[in-house]
Parts: structure tokens; sequence; C-alpha cells
């Protein structure tokens, strides 16, 4: 395949983006692992402790001990709460009510708030739940221990896959579904854009190539490097980030190459439809770069959107390769946990590819 | 001697409009065929149906030999095109290039080689070989452009407007390379809209929307249509 060589000098003789395309891997992995990371380690929280005895002593230890919260000293009345909050050395305030250890002793209930800076909402919200977690399982094993009745149902919260709540476990599926989007998609359809634009794609037309052949050999060269940097990719969150993948790693693969294969037909569509390598490129953009980062769950969970955008979601690829991704590395699923979302894909990838090869046919006659 | 094109009642028509109307004419081997008319009358479609890129509605051509309704792949495989678009990739070197066009017409790797060697040596232009087209000047590419068209030695060439935007001095040299072209015996199909160039051709036509109005050497059609240049020629040809 005479095309396929040409394809791969075209990408070498390109150095600078080469080294993006396969910089990018690295570097998104590594910010959005370390400094988007939405994980909370050692957040500064003061104490207001109205009672002062042991069991209030154990919980503040077992809440420093967690890693969550750093010990940031105590306030003693309200103004102090307002005051560290205003200098903005803590972000939250516990406050132990009256007489924690004899009401938690005798069953009573007992009194604690957590007041937290909210002025970052999410992290506000982070860390209530992790104090809650924690203050939970302590409540639960004192009264357990005491052979105390417990007064309120204390949830006992367990976080499945990921017990660690790190970020990294939603991000690197996130990545692998972004790169290999942006990869197959823009530079497939900028790449035919091209060849349009310069008139050499006519040259090619009139040559004995068929049409499928030129298709073929534009495309398998970004094939084999999106695979190649979806493996990067697992490569670093493995090493790097310690993330598993639980599930069976060919059948993740195979999956990938299915998702691969869906975005190159994407890509193709799009170059029939356009002109330039410019409108290429912004409609690549448009279509395909940013509802992956908004639309796919990625970033912002597809439960919380008006329905007419989670029905858009539907429509978008990477949302179903997101789950397909999550449930092999993360759950150890096989292939009939995914098997909707398999399909949906495979369908996708069968309308666009017919579309497109017909598409390209139509504009040839 | 052999027709290479042969066309008769050829007609293409995209819903209403009709883009060629039934035309009718041969070309020789070795010919310069210099195929002229205003823009939009039919010439592009008329090479993209030659080419085997569009299937006619109705009437019959042949093409080196080969049906164009029926074997536009074999026709393919026999002939050469460049569009007036530049068509050699830029940010490949000269020789890349021309192993890429050699290749996909089914040359071996070692025939591409020799023809390549063979080709800088007669051009001496070995030192550029391995430059890359655009650190080529203008001029240069457009003749390496033509030269990768025939680099597989098709029977017959078909140049879409070759010389657009080109210097006089280069249009000149490229002409020469055209008549070397001929003199081997490849048949030259070339359009333009520069009547110094039509001056060079063996046989010309003049397609008026979508028909061909006149036919002949540049002498006949100069002393038929009482002109002393081409231009004339076709103003009033073109005009009615």
């Amino acid at each position: 395949m005479n095309i396929l060589q040409k394809e791969f000098r075209h990408i070498f003789r390109d150095y600078r983006t080469l080294l993006i395309i396969i910089g990018m891997p690295f570097a998104q992995t590594l910010i959005f692992g370390y400094a988007i990371s939405t994980d909370i380690r050692y957040a500064p929280v003061a104490v207001l402790d109205y009672s002062h005895d042991v069991e209030t002593a154990r919980l503040r230890s077992r809440l420093f001990a967690s890693g969550y919260f750093r010990d940031a000293g105590e306030v003693y009345n309200n103004d102090g709460i307002e005051q560290a909050f205003r200098r903005g050395t803590v972000k939250m305030v516990v406050v132990f009510g009256d007489d924690f250890a004899r009401r938690l002793q005798t069953g009573q209930g007992v009194s604690l708030q957590l007041i937290a800076d909210a002025s970052e909402a999410n992290t506000a919200h982070l860390l209530t739940g992790y104090a809650q977690a924690i203050v939970a399982t302590f409540l639960h094993e004192r009264m357990a221990e005491g052979g105390y009745t417990a007064t309120g149902i204390a949830p006992e919260i367990t976080m499945r896959y990921n017990p660690a709540m790190q970020s990294a476990y939603t991000f690197v599926p996130g990545i692998i579904c972004l790169l290999l989007m942006l990869i197959s998609c823009i530079m497939t359809s900028v790449s035919i854009a091209r060849e349009k634009e310069l008139g050499t794609m006519e040259a090619l037309l009139a040559s004995p190539l068929r049409p499928t052949q030129i298709i073929i050999g534009k495309v398998l060269p970004y094939l084999v490097i999106a695979f190649v940097i979806g493996l990067l990719i697992l490569a670093i969150g493995a090493l790097v980030f310690h993330i598993p993948v639980r599930g069976n790693l060919f059948l993740l693969l195979g999956e990938c190459l299915l998702f691969i294969l869906l975005a190159l037909s994407i890509g193709i569509l799009i170059s029939t439809l356009t002109r330039t390598q410019q409108t290429a490129m912004m409609v690549s953009m448009f279509a395909m770069f940013l509802p992956t980062l908004l639309l796919s769950g990625f970033i912002y969970p597809v439960e919380n959107m008006p329905w007419p955008l989670q029905w858009l979601s539907a429509a978008m690829p990477p949302r179903w390769f997101i789950i397909i991704i999550k449930t092999i590395m993360l759950k150890g699923g096989g292939l009939q946990h995914c098997a909707k979302e398999t399909l949906i894909l495979a369908a996708m990838t069968f309308v666009f590819l017919s579309l497109s090869i017909r598409n390209f046919n139509v504009r040839l006659k | 001697m052999m027709n290479v094109i042969e066309t008769h009642e050829l007609h293409k028509a995209f819903g209403s409009f009709t883009a060629v109307d039934r035309i009718s004419f041969a070309v020789a081997q070795g010919e310069i065929f210099g195929f002229l008319g205003a823009n939009g009358a039919g010439k592009t479609t008329a090479i993209r149906m030659l080419c085997g890129l569009l299937k006619p509605t109705s009437g019959a051509a042949t093409v080196a030999g080969c049906n164009v309704f029926t074997q536009p792949e074999q026709i393919k495989r026999r002939i050469g095109y460049m569009s007036q678009r530049f068509s050699l990739y830029e940010d490949l070197t000269v020789a890349e290039n021309m192993a890429f066009y050699g290749g996909i017409y089914g040359l071996r790797r070692r025939e591409v080689r020799r023809r390549a060697d063979e080709l800088c040596r007669r051009l001496d232009f070995g030192h550029a070989r391995h430059t890359l087209i655009r650190d080529i000047p203008p001029g240069w590419r457009q003749k390496l452009a033509f030269l990768t068209a025939i680099f597989h030695h098709p029977t017959i060439v078909f140049l879409d407007e070759p010389t657009g935007g080109v210097d006089p001095l280069t249009r000149r040299q490229f002409w020469t390379l055209i008549y070397e072209a001929a003199h081997e015996g490849i048949t030259v199909f070339v359009t333009t809209h520069y009547m110094d160039e039509a001056e060079y051709c063996d046989r010309l036509s003049i397609m008026v929307d979508g028909r061909i109005v006149a036919i002949d050497p540049p002498e006949t059609l100069k002393k038929r249509y009482h002109a002393d240049s081409m231009n004339e020629v076709f103003l009033r040809v073109v005009n009615g």
C-alpha cells in the first residue's frame, strides 16, 4: 500500500504535530492527575470543642488521621469561626456540642456541626462528605463497642470500585476517550480535507486506486497511532496513578478499536462534507471535541443535565465509550456487562461508515 | 495512425442541465490536442468523463482502447492526469513524490528508481532530488508535476489548465517538455486559456455551451475565421 507509506511520511515529516500527538497523552494525563485533581488532601480544618472530653479527642484524632484534613488549630466561639473563614486559613470547622462523651455513652443523640467555606462549593461539598463518612463510622464503632443502643440510623457508606475516591479513576477513561476522538476524528478529517484542498485528491481519484483503497490508506495510520496512544495512556494510568485494569485487557483494547473505528468514520464523513482543512478542523472541534468534554459525562454528570442535553448526550459516542471503559477497567465487568453500550457503538459505526462511504462516492459522480 | 480517443455523441446531463452536448471527435496517438472553450463550456466535465471519473449519460467513447462506460478502471491505469490545481505533496521530497505516484500506478521500486535517475540526469536536477517540494520554485514544481503525471508512461496524459498562474518563460519550458512527451508517443490532451499555447497544439477543438463548434489545426482555423492569431479565432468562435 503506497498510500499508507506516504501517509506515514506525511505524519513523520510533520514532526511538530507528531510531537504534540505523542506528548499530549503524557501532558494531559499528568495535568489531570496532579493539577486538576479533585481529591482533597490535608485541607486545613479548625475545631470548636465545647466538650473537650475523651470522645471528642478520639474523633478529632480520627479525623486528622484520615489524611483528608490537617489540624488548623482551635477556635473558641462563633466569632472565631467567622474570623478563620475570613482569613482563609481554614476550609471547614467542626463544632462539637456540650457533653459529647456523656451523651454518646448514654445513648442520647450527640450534637456535632460541620461548617464549611462554601465559596468553593465543590471543595466544601467534598470536605463535608468525607467528614460525615468518618464521623458516621466513628459513632457506629463506639456504639457497637459500648453496647449502647443506637439512637439514630448511622448509614454505613462504602465507596465501591474506587475506595479512596481518586479522581484519576474517572479521568483516565475520560482522557482515553478524548484523545482517541481527537486523533481519529480530527486528524483524519483534516488529512483528507488537505488532499482535497491541494488538489491531490483529484490526482488520486484519476489513478487506478479505488476510493476504498484511498480511504483505507489514509485512515489506517491514524488508527495505528490512536491505538498506540490508547495503550500509552493505560500504561501511564497503571504506572503513575496505579489504576488497575480489572477486566479483560483484550476486551478493553477491542472496545478501544471499535471506538477508534467509529471516530475515524465520523472523521471521514466530516471530510466529505467540508472543502478545506480549516472547516474540517472547526467542524471536528465543535462536533466532537467539545461534546466529548462537556456532554459525555467525563466532567459533568449526565444525570444533572436538563433533558434536552441528556438526549443530545445519548447521541454522543464518547458517553457510551466512557461507560464501557469504566465497566471493564474499574468494575472488572465482561462483555455481558457492557453489551448494550457496545451494540450502540457498533450501530453508530455502521451508520457513520456507510454514510461516509456513500457520501464519498456521491462526490465523485 | 491509431486513434487513442474516440467519442461518438458523448453526452452528459446533470438533471435538466446539459453540460456536454453529444460531442464526437477523435485524437490520434502522439498528437497534441488542444481542448479550448470559455469557462463553463463543459471542458472539465468532458475530461472527467474521458478519465473515467464521471459516467456519461449517453453516447459512446473509448480511451486507450477502453470503453468509458464499462472499463473506467482500465482507463485509469493507462492515463496520466494533471489538474489545474497543483498535485504534488509539498511536504514530501521530489523522489518521494515520484515513488508515490509511480507506486500507485504499479511500478516496481527498482523501476521507479531507474526512471527517477534518468529524469534527474536529463533535467540536471540530481542535486534537488531530496528537496521538499515546498522548497522548490513554483516554475520547477509545475514541470515536476507534469513529469510525475507521465512518470508511468501513460498512453495519454490529460492536462487541465496545467499552466495557470505560471510566467511566460516557464510556460515555454513547460511546452518543451510536452513536445518531448509527444515525441515519445504519449498523446497530450490539454486545456488552456492561453492562446499562445493553443498555437503550439497540433489540433484544436473549441467548445461552446457543451458542443464542439470547431475542430482543426490552428492554421486552418485562422484561415477559416480570417484571423491573424488564435486569440481572434477564439473570440469570434465563442461570440458566435
